[in-house]
């Protein structure tokens, strides 16, 4: 049964942090493409049209991952968490089935415009395509957000012979968390989406130096970054408090706290011991975390011991701090970046941002690591135990299932990147 | 709307759905099968058919799937989890072809080779386990040598179904030598769906005491017998059409899945985990149902309006070239 779970819930973690990859990239990409096209109506530059071709392509391919992980998705609820959908399956199915009525169909229908289209519809017509499809990228983050958010802080239900039923679905979707990480993800897409946009310029650039559509893009992808960045570190910290006030717990895991106390210190490094309940090798800046969190000096913060269920404090430690100093340094490269790009492109520069060209995705995976692992060991805070919820597949059918997955996973992976560089480099 | 009727609209739609999908993925799932016997310049001009549409077409599994799941939860976990490898090996199959489909554009030489092979190799795979999974599901996942055996032939079958509607589908769609040879793969498949067919009405009141009082008690064998009726009219007329006709084929094709999908419901109805769990012992609460109904009968119509509108937007024969390269 352990080891049933423990596997049930890596498959399921590889396959949902194989999935966000993509619309990850998606969400923010299509709303640049959206700006592309239209810089190609207003000016008529052909330059324009070429590099939409080029990003539209990258979105196609993108999007196709995204579809077809994503149809993993649906399954997976079903054969690895048959307990999650007895439980809480008359909020979190209906949840799931608006996302595929509202958005899954228009992006998948008008893609098909956007690609193949152009000849055949008027040009207001192929912008308001391109329009419908980042709409529908948008909304259906929007109905998966709203089903993690209500995961993370449960609102708005009651409970009937057992199972959950929603009393009031607006209170439901707009449960106390789901504004903030909406925000966060939609964010965190666009980010992804600028550094991808910059990366794959910025590689063409070391191939074509003088290719002046490229040097557009990667200035654009960077200014992008630099102004989104900034709204992310703010939209993160207000999150953080969203979190403090309604899972206590993740925060005391994210900070390393492990006893209650006032003015407690911010933990800038350690190596937490979760058996022994202690930081060892521990950089702290006094009273910083009272400081962060409640704005007070001496201002009191839960430690991990005022909480039966608590998640493991060190992935969710380490998870934080690799999103942040990620954060960080993508802060640093899209200023710096912007600033030199006014006037001239230094080769040093065009591997810097070449080497960003993923970042994102570093980014995002360890964020989700720390909101998903910091609701640990619930599955639904406070109502549903992640191992409650595990089907009774053996580990035998999860190990094949499992390697099968991993292998294809890794193939596809591997694809994709180098099919980006090298269309980029082409 | 009260609880009784509710759950019949949701098999209803969740019907609907897994139709349409069998219907629109069937037939590229079937060019992608179909790859293997076409020279290379066929090859592009076969997947550029298919190119606008697929990853809509796909998108009707999801709905189906998203259905069961909001509409009938208990049911989800019970099939889905039965159906575990068949469905991981579904998975993987519609992976590796999506993937195929966009990276063969994207590479050049051996690597081109081998997307299309893939292409090739995850259509097959994720037809067969589509089989496989209905071959499971109708026999109530019984175990036994004999059962998954048969569940095999089904997978086969499908395979053969699914070559009918994708050869089909390039007699609409294309011209001239390619359009000749989509002829003679149609005849193939047609052989293929009628042994499959036919072996597959056989056994399954065989296997299924329920499935045998379905069809053969009296006094409903007698119209229940228009159901093989029609199917085999069906495809006699697919037969006859097939070098005649650019559209007819396909129509046929489409009609003869539409008559075995309504033999199959009716086959299991009420049930929708077979001698298990009704369509009311399964169904989620009403609050639920309600909120979801609510919702599909506001889009369902505009998804079919834009699906129409997006077909005769790319009505008409396919020419070679894609992503509007010119």
């Amino acid at each position: 049964m352990e080891e049933a779970l423990l596997l049930a819930r890596v498959q399921f973690g590889l396959n949902i942090a194989f999935h966000i990859l993509f619309p990850s990239v998606t969400i923010g990409l299509a709303w640049v493409l959206v700006y592309l096209r239209l810089r190609y109506e207003v000016t008529r530059d052909a330059a324009w049209l070429e590099t939409y071709r080029l990003w539209v392509k990258v979105f196609a391919l993108t999007f196709a991952m995204g579809v077809v992980t994503g149809v993993v998705m649906s399954f997976q609820f079903g054969t690895n968490w048959p307990g999650y959908m007895n439980k809480v399956g008359n909020v979190a199915g209906p949840l799931l089935a608006y996302e595929v009525l509202t958005a899954f169909f228009l992006e998948a229908t008008f893609l098909g415009v956007m690609l193949f289209g152009m000849n055949r519809v008027p040009g207001w017509m192929h912008v308001t395509c391109a329009v419908i499809v980042a709409f529908g990228t948008t909304v259906s983050a929007f109905w998966i957000l709203a089903l993690n958010s209500w995961m993370q802080t449960p609102a708005g239900y009651t409970i009937e012979n057992g199972a959950l039923i929603a009393g009031s679905w607006w209170e439901v979707i707009f449960n106390p968390s789901f504004p903030y990480r909406f925000v966060h993800m939609l964010l965190a897409s666009g980010i992804t989406a600028a550094f991808l946009v910059a990366g794959l310029s910025a590689w063409r650039l070391l191939k074509a130096p003088d290719d002046a559509a490229a040097r557009g893009t990667l200035r654009f992808g960077a200014q992008l970054a630099a102004v989104l960045v900034p709204l992310q570190i703010l939209s993160g910290d207000l999150h953080g408090l969203n979190t403090l006030e309604h899972q206590p717990a993740k925060i005391a895991a994210v900070e390393a706290l492990w006893e209650t106390q006032k003015g407690a210190p911010l933990v800038l490094f350690a190596i937490p011991d979760d058996d022994k309940r202690l930081n060892r090798f521990a950089v702290e800046v006094p009273r910083g975390a009272a400081l962060v969190l409640t704005h007070r000096i001496d201002g009191e913060l839960k430690g991990i011991d005022a909480f039966k269920d608590h998640p493991q404090v060190a992935p969710v430690f380490f998870a934080f701090r690799l999103m942040v100093g990620m954060g960080v340094l993508m802060l640093i490269l899209s200023w710096f970046g912007s600033l030199v790009l006014r006037s001239r492109t230094p080769r040093w520069l065009l591997w810097a941002f070449a080497g960003f060209t993923f970042s994102g995705w570093i980014a995002v995976l360890a964020g989700w690591l720390v909101t998903e692992i910091g609701r640990q060991p619930w599955l639904v805070t406070g109502i549903l135990r992640t191992a409650d919820a595990v089907g009774d597949a053996g580990g035998a059918k999860l190990g094949a299932s499992l390697t099968a997955y991993i292998g294809t996973y890794a193939v596809l992976l591997l694809a994709y990147m180098v099919t980006l560089t090298h269309m980029a480099r082409k | 709307m009260n609880a009784e009727l509710l759950p019949l609209i949701f098999a209803a739609l969740m019907g609907i759905a897994i139709l349409a999908y069998v219907v629109l993925d069937g037939y590229d799932l079937g060019v992608g099968m179909l790859m293997a016997g076409a020279e290379r310049a066929e090859q592009d001009l076969m997947v550029a058919s298919i190119g606008p549409f697929w990853d809509a077409n796909e998108t009707w599994l999801v709905l189906g799937i998203g259905l069961l799941l909001a509409a009938f939860p208990a049911a989800h976990g019970v099939v889905l989890g039965a159906l575990y490898l068949p469905v991981a090996a579904m998975l993987v199959g519609l992976m590796l072809r999506g993937v195929a489909f966009e990276l063969r554009i994207k590479a050049d030489g051996w690597q081109r080779e081998l997307w299309n092979w893939l292409f090739w190799a995850g259509s097959t795979l994720a037809s067969f386990a589509q089989g496989l999974m209905l071959g499971r599901y109708v026999t109530g996942f019984a175990p036994g040598f004999g059962y998954w055996l048969f569940a095999v032939v089904v997978g086969a079958s499908l395979c053969g179904g699914y070559v009918l509607l994708g050869a089909t589908w390039l007699i609409l769609r294309t011209e001239g030598a390619l359009q000749q040879k989509a002829i003679a793969w149609a005849r193939w498949g047609l052989m293929w769906v009628a042994l499959g067919v036919a072996l597959v009405s056989l056994v399954t009141p065989l296997a299924s005491e329920t499935v045998r009082h379905k069809w053969f008690d009296f006094p409903q064998v007698l119209y229940l017998m228009l159901l093989p009726a029609a199917t085999l009219a069906a495809g006699g007329w697919t037969w006859i059409s097939l070098g005649k006709s650019d559209w007819k084929p396909f129509a046929g094709a489409v009609a003869i899945y539409v008559l075995a999908f309504a033999g199959l419901a009716y086959s299991l109805f009420p049930y929708v985990v077979m001698d298990r769990l009704t369509l009311w012992d399964a169904a989620a609460h009403p609050s639920a149902l309600k909120f979801v109904l609510a919702g599909a009968a506001i889009v369902l119509p505009f998804i079919l309006g834009y699906t129409v509108y997006v077909y005769r937007l790319f009505g008409g024969k396919t020419k070679a070239g894609v992503y509007d390269q010119k």
